[in-house]
């Protein structure tokens, strides 16, 4: 009874806020939303049991994909208004294709059923939540099992931060920088003299 | 109803997808919402592997969903930049603005 209110709760807040999110006039507030999105979805893999993927999508999307968003949309100079047009245009098909999409599924959901030899399809068994963590047996997995992925994930990473910087990364003409190797190596500033004592220079 | 199953969460799963390709659609001009549908599609095809995962009792969802997860920022990442490169060069972010390429 109250796994299915908090189901709920999460589930319609998490609904709603998608629908805002594709919806809401200022690009900020769609942002905005997608973060309210993220921590229902959070909460739903929470009432799973999936608490480390819970965790994982409030620090990494909340916390760094969301955020980028954020600054990204409050640094680009947009016109919002400008963006908007056509808006209604295109309404129609998107709610055709929308609705198609969401009756497949839904046709999808109501025809199928398990294999009756599912059980033995298992990849990897969760085990009993009671003796081992769910953080615990993810990582009894990813570093032995799919270690390689593990490692391929952190590649692509790295990958994409490389990527990023070079694409982002610019030499502004016209900004006065300090050059650290011309300065030492000019040849008329400095000069020695020898002092004679008792005199000065 | 309020047996909370595996197809209340795929009916989760199916309303933000289908929300999320309508969003596409919806801001046909706007390249920072495109991108923030497609993070709602991925975030609803992780609410299915996770569904899955916690009804059949393995753990081979979970893992593939972290490694959605790890896909879908490096992705938004990539995104982004290029998307400010873009503007710096051309000065929108405008879908139909983006046709240097066009033959």
């Amino acid at each position: 009874m109250i796994e299915a209110l908090v189901f709920y709760v999460f589930a319609l807040t998490a609904v709603a806020a998608g629908i805002m999110v594709i919806s809401a006039k200022n690009p900020v507030h769609s942002v905005l939303f997608l973060i309210l999105a993220f921590f229902n979805a959070a909460g739903l893999f929470l009432l799973l049991g999936a608490e480390f993927l819970a965790m994982l999508l409030v620090i990494v999307y909340v916390g760094a994909v969301a955020v980028l968003f954020l600054f990204v949309v409050m640094m680009l100079d947009i016109n919002t208004t400008e963006l908007r047009q056509g808006f209604l245009q295109y309404l129609p098909i998107g709610v055709v294709i929308g609705g198609i999409m969401a009756v497949e599924l839904v046709l999808v959901m109501a025809g199928w059923h398990f294999a009756p030899d599912v059980s033995s399809a298992i990849g990897a068994a969760a085990p009993p939540p009671d003796q081992v963590s769910n953080t615990r047996a993810l990582g009894d997995l990813i570093y032995t099992r799919f270690v390689y992925l593990f490692q391929a994930s952190g590649l692509v990473l790295l990958v994409a931060m490389i990527g990023a910087i070079t694409l982002t990364h610019r030499q502004r003409k016209g900004v006065k920088k300090q050059n650290i190797a011309n300065q030492i190596a000019r040849e008329d500033s400095v000069e020695l003299k020898k002092v004679e004592s008792g005199r000065g220079i | 109803m309020f047996e909370i199953g595996l197809g209340h969460y795929l009916v989760v799963g199916a309303i933000l997808f289908a929300t999320g390709m309508f969003g596409i659609f919806l801001n046909r001009k706007n390249m920072i919402v495109i991108m923030m549908s497609i993070e709602l599609m991925l975030l609803a095809v992780n609410i299915n592997f996770v569904a899955f995962s916690a009804h059949l009792g393995d753990l081979m969802g979970q893992v593939f969903s972290l490694f959605i997860l790890t896909v879908a920022a490096a992705e938004a990442a990539i995104g982004l930049a290029i998307l400010v490169a873009f503007f710096r060069a051309r000065g929108s972010i405008a879908v139909e603005d983006i046709n240097a390429m066009k033959g």
